[in-house]
């Protein structure tokens, strides 16, 4: 295991000098594995403004476990353009890649951020970008810098300009929150004093699904994370909940009880349209489509115990994806469409497993007490859910080999039921 | 880092099991119960159904059975074992004595809302507790209530009446409460 206490001290630094009440602190916990060095030079100009970009850049990537950063203090005179590199200086110093750049405001008050990105062992620019922002725009400009190099390095889509949103507990109060991935930015969507659960984005990004307890009975609405309209999509006789949001954006799957038992129905987004679509006389919940819309897993006990199946929406087939254990539930999809996360129950721990569809492997990724939850980044590579550490509700993440674990907490409340959101267009 | 195991709390389970039936002690947490809103027992059953009940004092209560504190009718709660949505033969009488009260008032309506103790997902407790709802609901049916007048709805394990972490907490939260109409 790698440790990485000066980044992460760094990162709990800045997230404390913000301090918001909902705010959410990350900590890397576990890391390993191959990581790719890389140095980060302080871009030129940025000590002009609030934001620290090449900071925030760093964070992120080293959040992700993936990248171990080299000092890059120093450097004299500092590169600031990707010629400036000279690849000698930087290989002795143990890095594989090194980002310039520099920050120049222009006449109309904006800034443009320029950056690039060298590999100093083949001794070629990788990339090089310019935005032209406000400086209130700097920590989304970093993320859309640390998104171009995560990708270039390890040939996967970076996730760190989407967003999350999770439920946080704080006495009575239930928070639906929407955040930033690194956990800055956090916005309250929907507040009351019954239990709010199951959020799902839509696959734009503009509205959440959830259930709320506010009508003494699970009823599902959707919120525009923009506006913050909220419509009612499901209120029928009985329970409402597991919402789920098709890739289509024009329907969900949900899980109603009006016809007797949960069953699982597909409903418009709009809260029209409703039709059931999976049958048996167990329980059937927690559907989950695939990201080509052309499946749905699912819990259900109709083989006795909870275990997850796959319903083909063409034919109708159901099959059965789980057999080992007598408790597997709250199927995932990986967006490649080459598996699925769960949770499985294990002598009392519960705890998130990867299954692979060709192989039928099953990995164990999480060694909580009662991990729960799971939701899947839109690049498929980490996984957040909802653990719990010293009797407190936390969020914790899991990359999909098990290899790098971090710890999401808030100062302030019990935080639960994350949802990471879509890539950002 | 463990804080339970299987194990430890099926023997717990059955220790405390043991306990309540053989001598119909309350759980541990019966002031949670009574600071508990929203949820239609004003008194907390423990699971087996004790002669008498302290309840909750109040007096202008004359002439309505469901709220008189020495009517079956003011007993509210069913208990359900781990896993499970079998309904106990301890609480026949409580299910039998409500039904036989909506079947002599059309007019009433209750929701029997199921609840869960706090293990495993929170969405799969939503249809566990639909269950526990279902199976106290299909009673009343056979003892003459109609499928009108009762609502199963779930809260899983979202609403604990016992807010602890252990076998006797759970025993607690794994349960259907009734709640009429205007309640």
């Amino acid at each position: 295991m790698i440790r990485l206490p000066r980044f992460a001290s760094l990162l709990l630094a800045l997230l404390l000098a913000r301090g918001a009440s909902a705010q959410l602190t990350i900590e890397i916990i576990g890391g390993g594995g191959t990581t790719i060095p890389i140095a980060i030079v302080p871009f030129a100009g940025e000590a002009n403004y609030p934001y620290p970009l090449t900071e925030i850049v760093a964070a992120d990537l080293s959040r992700s476990g993936l990248f171990k950063l080299v000092d890059a203090s120093g450097a004299n005179p500092r590169p600031v353009r990707a010629e400036d590199v000279r690849a000698g200086d930087w290989t002795a110093r143990g890095a594989d890649a090194v980002v310039v750049g520099n920050a120049t405001p222009q006449s109309d008050g904006r800034v443009e951020v320029r950056f690039y990105l060298v590999d100093v062992v083949k001794q070629q620019q990788l990339a090089a970008f310019s935005y032209i922002v406000t400086p209130q725009q700097f920590r989304g400009t970093a993320h859309q810098i640390a998104d171009v190099i995560y990708e270039k390095l390890t040939g996967d889509r970076g996730v760190f300009s989407t967003r999350i949103a999770y439920i946080t507990k704080q006495g009575p109060r239930y928070q639906l929150v929407v955040a930033d991935a690194d956990g800055y930015n956090p916005q309250t969507i929907v507040s009351s004093n019954e239990p709010l659960l199951s959020p799902s984005w839509s696959p734009e990004g503009t509205r959440i699904a959830y259930v709320s307890l506010e009508n003494r009975k699970p009823v599902i609405y959707t919120q525009s994370v923009t506006t913050g309209a909220r419509t009612l999509l499901a209120n029928f006789r009985g329970s409402n909940s597991a919402p789920n949001w098709a890739p289509d954006g024009r329907q969900l799957a949900v899980t109603l009880t009006r016809d007797g038992g949960s069953h699982i129905y597909l409903i418009n987004a709009d809260g029209s349209g409703v039709q059931r679509i999976i049958n048996s006389s167990g329980i059937d919940t927690e559907a989950n489509f695939s990201s080509d819309g052309r499946s749905i897993l699912f819990t259900s006990d109709r083989g006795g115990s909870p275990q997850i199946y796959r319903f083909t929406l063409a034919s109708g087939s159901v099959e059965r994806m789980t057999f080992e254990g007598n408790y597997n539930v709250s199927p995932r999809h990986l967006p490649d469409g080459r598996g699925f996360i769960f949770v499985r129950r294990d002598g009392g721990h519960f705890n998130l497993a990867i299954e692979d569809f060709a192989s039928r492997q099953v990995q164990v990724l999480t060694q909580g007490d009662l991990d729960e939850s799971p939701s899947v980044a839109p690049n498929g590579k980490l996984i957040l859910y909802a653990s719990e550490n010293g009797g407190r509700g936390i969020l914790a993440a899991v990359s999909s080999d098990g290899r790098v674990k971090q710890r999401l907490t808030s100062a302030a409340s019990d935080v639960r039921e994350p949802a990471w959101g879509p890539l950002t267009k | 880092m463990s804080r339970f195991n299987v194990r430890g709390y099926l023997w717990a389970g059955i220790a405390v099991a043991m306990v309540l039936a053989g001598c119909q002690q309350n759980p541990p947490a019966e002031k949670a119960a009574v600071e508990e809103r929203n949820v239609g027992a004003s008194q907390t059953q423990p699971p087996s159904t004790g002669a008498t009940s302290s309840g909750v004092t109040g007096s202008a209560t004359q002439g309505n059975p469901l709220k008189d504190p020495r009517s079956i009718l003011s007993k509210r709660s069913v208990f359900f074992d781990f896993d499970s949505y079998s309904v106990k033969d301890d609480f026949k009488p409580l299910i039998d004595a409500h039904a036989k009260y909506l079947q002599g008032n059309r007019s009433a309506k209750m929701t029997i809302q199921g609840n869960c103790d706090e293990r495993g997902s929170r969405e799969y407790n939503i249809a566990l507790g639909q269950r526990r709802a279902d199976a106290v609901k299909r009673m009343m049916l056979l003892d003459g209530a109609t499928d009108q007048q009762i609502e199963t709805v779930s809260f899983g394990k979202e609403k604990p009446r016992n807010q602890g972490h252990d076998e006797g907490a759970w025993a607690e939260n794994r349960r259907d409460d009734f709640v009429y109409a205007g309640e």
